[in-house]
């Protein structure tokens, strides 16, 4: 499953994808190797969303666009994606926890259905996960008796227990009142210092800086710059860039079109 | 109504105009209960619809027994229109054409008919296929009657709460490699049927109406439900308070199915 030593996690070439008539991303090449640790930031209806949402296939890319994530092409029909996404972590910007579900069989229902894994066995996986997020004593509290980031905390637990090699990350802090984002994002950042291969697409300016490896700026359904945080956030050379990320950090003196 | 008008020099408030309109109102109930209590024959019609004696010999004489017919014979067609109504929902929402004209048209066909002709049409159906033999008659074809009508209408509230669950639930559920079956196995289906409590209640309850149409199937007394077994002593007493009294079994069943629901509506609500 884990492609050859040397060879990225991720490999996608020439990606396009279409709603209708809204050609949303124009050709994206992209690689992401082991352990990396990648932030995806740009402006709403960039398509960064929707490049996270083709890795997975939960959006199905231009028939002759490339996904290969752990060597295995996952844009061919015939490809088994159900299996492929066995190693794929994702969380969600909305959370998507299962509201009639404990958080301990939120955590447990995939591996028991997916992996087969036996109840005994399941739980113990899901406990483990739980204590990483720190929510290991909530595991018999309902999603909605949760706080939003308590949430998200599950989300991230769930996606663990099925032991995955790449975690996907779409905004997951967006939709959290802002004294609620510390607690995701420090476990997001344990989770990158553990080793874990993550691509985050975000508006954190400060978690991209602190704990991206990596800063691909997206514009228009194209990278338009890539590169160390320091370099991307902190002295971009693309003008586009440079006015997004005046936008985001400096919203009190933005001129209004 | 008239138009309020608030012209000036008009005396009354219009806190004054409610408060007379209110008045006239409840003048008007108390007149036409007047005109009841004085003009109508009270014991005639106690006698005729409800006679103590004949009430309690309708009691004592096999409304246990219609009771149960009317709950078994509800209870199964509404097992078997459950099924067989995920299933007609599962085909409407399938990717196979096919399999979305054959519900589309089963589910107009039924929804559209009077529940009486579909039963009529079945009680001959062994003219068609001679030597049709249903298993646990007449339960079996009571089941099978009332499992087609209720299927029709459950089919279409199934496949409402199904697709009433949020999207990001599928999404959740297939990015942790769950196949779309077990997806909506473990994930949808439980909750949507969460969802169609209420509306599912109400297919229940009319179910539960729809078995005293049953008759149409040719039961023998041995078989007889609620309404039936009302009608048959009410004919042979010359009275109606064995239908009286038949009609209140239904509320014996409905009452406490309405209780129940709207608990469970309650406690799921906090669930959500």
């Amino acid at each position: 499953m884990p492609g050859l030593p040397g060879e990225p996690i991720v490999r996608i070439r020439d990606l396009h994808k279409s709603f209708g008539d809204n050609h949303v991303l124009r050709g994206i090449d992209f690689e992401v190797s082991q352990g990396e640790v990648v932030c995806v930031i740009g402006p709403s209806g960039s398509g960064k969303s929707t490049l996270l949402r083709c890795i997975n296939l939960l959006e199905q890319p231009h028939p002759d666009s490339s996904v290969v994530v752990h060597g295995v092409e996952l844009n061919d029909p015939d490809c088994d994606i159900d299996t492929a996404r066995r190693h794929i972590g994702m969380v969600f910007q909305q959370f998507n926890l299962f509201p009639h579900k404990s958080v301990l069989a939120n955590c447990t229902v995939a591996q028991e259905t997916v992996l087969g894994r036996r109840g005994s066995e399941a739980r113990e996986v899901a406990r483990m996960n739980l204590d990483r997020v720190g929510l290991s004593e909530k595991r018999d509290a309902v999603p909605a008796q949760l706080s939003g980031g308590q949430q998200q905390r599950v989300a991230i637990a769930r996606a663990l227990s099925m032991d995955p090699s790449l975690m996907l990350f779409d905004e997951p802090t967006s939709a959290l009142d802002p004294e609620l984002v510390g607690e995701v994002l420090t476990v997001m950042r344990r989770l990158a210092e553990d080793g874990m291969t993550m691509i985050v697409v975000t508006h954190e300016m400060a978690f991209a800086r602190e704990v991206a490896d990596r800063v691909v700026f997206m514009d228009g359904g194209v990278i338009v710059e890539q590169g160390r945080p320091d370099d991307v956030v902190g002295n971009p050379t693309e003008p586009r860039t440079r006015e997004f990320l005046q936008r985001v950090l400096d919203p009190t003196h933005v001129t209004p079109e | 109504m008239a138009v309020a008008t608030t012209a000036p020099g008009s005396r009354l408030s219009p806190r004054k105009r409610r408060q007379r309109i209110r008045l006239a109102q409840y003048a008007l109930l108390v007149a036409i209960a007047v005109i009841a209590a004085v003009g109508a024959n009270w014991g005639q019609i106690a006698h005729v619809f409800f006679d103590v004696g004949i009430a309690k010999s309708t009691v004592l004489h096999g409304l246990g027994a219609a009771l149960v017919h009317t709950i078994t014979y509800t209870a199964g067609g509404f097992v078997l229109g459950l099924l067989a109504g995920t299933l007609f929902a599962l085909m409407r929402l399938s990717d196979v054409l096919p399999y979305r004209w054959i519900a589309t048209v089963y589910i107009e066909f039924f929804r559209g008919l009077p529940t009486l002709v579909v039963f009529i049409a079945l009680s001959l159906l062994p003219l068609a296929f001679t030597g049709l033999v249903v298993p646990f008659d007449p339960y079996g074809t009571v089941w099978i009657a009332l499992g087609i009508v209720g299927s029709a209408y459950m089919a279409e509230t199934i496949r409402a709460g199904i697709q009433a669950v949020p999207r990001g639930q599928v999404e959740a559920a297939r990015s942790l490699g769950m196949t779309s079956g077990a997806a909506m196995r473990k994930v949808v289906l439980p909750q949507a049927f969460r969802i169609m409590i209420p509306p599912l209640t109400n297919e229940l309850i009319m179910l539960i109406k729809d078995s005293s149409l049953v008759y149409a199937i040719g039961l023998t007394v041995s078989g007889f439900e609620l309404t039936a077994f009302g009608k048959g002593m009410a004919n042979d007493s010359a009275n109606i308070t064995p239908l009286v009294v038949a009609g209140l079994g239904y509320l014996v069943i409905t009452l406490p199915l309405s209780w129940l629901v709207r608990r469970m509506e309650a406690s799921t609500a906090k669930g959500r």
